[in-house]
């Protein structure tokens, strides 16, 4: 087990956002979390990586308790976890490259036989296939190549795990089959275990190895695709009937 | 009554937020002398703000350098005083015409600058995306931004005075006839360092307080666009009073160190 949540609980004043969510990503795995719109799925994955305190619950990724590390130690744990924001949250004064390089500056111990950051960021952008945009600013890209670039930008520190928050979320069906296509690769290529969030069905039927559906700020149901899409409880089906 | 509750709650908040900025304040020099120090991109700031604010500086002082000449040569003409002219603008200029309008100047261009710049990048999640990725975003963006316009604001002062002196001269030279070096002497014959020094060390605060209200109202600002527009509106109007009470306070603490 590489990730798991216990009982986590955070509210913003009295709106209870979790209530006692529970979860297990496993190594290697791609587990999917469904749930509605403000039901708190953003908020569960900026806690996993400590962008948000926790009101109470514990988080362990690779053995270490995030609620409980400090600073230093915190920054040296998120080097392996990659995150890819709902917005893609590419800096917007920098170009393309500038972007890449920036989460090497802080991480260059892991990369002490690279001393030529050039090579890691062109191969991560060739990784997804925007090698040409390298001197471009964010914003002369189109929704989806800003996504597939703040894709690259996460993986530029080869991450063992990585959050995906709504990959597919504002792109149209094709661009998004890219992205999942791409997800795909780089779970085979370097065997990172995923937890994606999503509301995207075909998303989840594709990627998904298992999920949690977040209901009420807990994890009401957990099981395959298969298992979940087919079962009676008419809060699960909402989400499948399409 | 219920117009007294509405002032009532609006002085707490202000009050509130005066807490809060304290306590960004605080931090701010906590995380500024620890490593690691972000040279280049202080660099890069100290740069972005002199280019940003430069020509503004300098318009607004050459006219005000003109103006305040051309307003008070008839009442120094009545008084037969039209000499002193040079040494009194110059030490109007320095200890407090300049330092004021070159800092409501920056407060309204960096200030609400640096309050839209962090706000969109807060409400678009790049701070977030800066912290996950082992960058500290509060030394990154707001410690080199602070440092940046305290160390630029007392430059771009001496500079607006430069120019704003110029303007007066100019009015001289047409009106008058005094020449540039009869003027200037005048102008720094008049001048002590007991002017230049309270003039200078204010302008740090001022830059110190331009550069911390634009930094906490972008980083705290709040979700959505309309709360990078709020954050670049009110860092202007909270920065402006807090430059007039910095400037009450640098004028009482002069007296005393005058009065020793
Ligand atoms: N920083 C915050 N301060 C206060 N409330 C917040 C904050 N962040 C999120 N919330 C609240 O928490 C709830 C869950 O928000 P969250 O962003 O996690 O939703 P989500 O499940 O990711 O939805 P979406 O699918 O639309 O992204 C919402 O009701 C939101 O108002
Ligand atoms: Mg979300």
């Amino acid at each position: 087990m590489v990730l798991e949540i216990k009982n986590l609980h955070k509210s913003f004043g009295d709106n209870h956002v979790l209530n006692g969510f529970n979860m297990q990503l496993y190594q290697g795995e791609n587990l999917v979390i469904m749930g509605k719109s403000g039901s708190g799925k953003s908020v569960m994955i900026k806690c996993l990586v400590g962008l948000m305190e926790v009101d109470k619950g514990t988080i362990t990724v690779m053995d270490n308790d995030i609620t409980k590390l400090d600073q230093k130690s915190l920054d040296i744990l998120r080097a392996d976890i990659g995150f890819l924001f709902q917005g893609s949250a590419l800096y917007d004064s920098m170009t393309v490259r500038e972007n890449l390089e920036f989460p090497l500056r802080r991480h260059k111990r892991k990369f002490k036989n690279h001393n030529n950051t050039e090579e890691l960021v062109i191969e991560a952008l060739k990784n997804v296939g925007l090698e040409h945009t390298i001197d471009l600013m964010p914003a002369e890209l189109s929704g989806g190549m800003k996504r597939r670039v703040a894709l690259a930008r996460t993986l530029i520190l080869q991450p063992k795990i990585i959050l995906y928050d709504e990959p597919t979320s504002g792109l149209d069906p094709i661009t998004a089959k890219e992205i999942i296509i791409l997800m795909q690769d780089i779970q085979k290529t370097y065997g990172t275990s995923s937890l994606i969030i999503t509301h995207d069905v075909d998303c989840a039927r594709v990627i998904s190895d298992r999920m949690i559906l977040l209901i009420d700020g807990v994890d009401y149901a957990k099981g395959t695709f298969k298992e979940l899409s087919t079962a009676n409880d008419p809060k699960i089906k909402a989400f499948f009937k399409q | 009554m219920s117009g007294f509750n509405t002032s009532r709650a609006k002085l707490n908040a202000f009050l509130i937020e005066i807490g809060e900025l304290s306590y960004f304040a605080t931090r701010f020099f906590k995380e500024a002398f620890k490593r690691p120090f972000e040279f280049k991109e202080f660099l890069y700031q100290c740069y972005n703000i002199g280019n940003r604010s430069l020509l503004l500086v300098g318009v607004t002082g050459f006219i005000i350098g003109l103006v305040l000449t051309l307003q008070t040569r008839p009442t120094l003409m009545d008084f037969g005083a039209v000499s002193w002219m040079p040494s009194m603008v110059g030490i109007s200029i320095v200890r407090e015409i300049g330092p004021i309008i070159t800092a409501l100047v920056c407060a309204g261009k960096i200030s609400s600058g640096i309050g839209a710049e962090l706000g969109s990048m807060r409400v678009t999640e790049q701070i977030d995306a800066m912290e996950v990725s082992g960058t500290n975003p509060f030394k990154y963006l707001v410690v080199t931004r602070v440092l940046a316009v305290t160390f630029m604001l007392p430059l771009l002062v001496i500079f607006g005075d430069a120019i704003a002196l110029f303007g007066s001269f100019l009015v001289e030279n047409v009106k008058g006839n005094v020449s540039f070096t009869l003027y200037f002497n005048q102008v720094f014959n008049a001048l002590e360092f007991g002017d230049i020094i309270p003039a200078t060390i204010k302008s740090f605060f001022f830059g110190l307080a331009i550069g911390l209200v634009g930094c906490f109202k972008g980083y705290f600002s709040t979700k959505g666009t309309a709360g990078v527009g709020k954050a670049a509106n009110s860092a202007v109007v909270f920065t402006s009073l807090l430059l007039f009470i910095i400037d009450f306070i640098a004028v009482f603490v002069t007296d005393i160190f005058y009065d020793l």
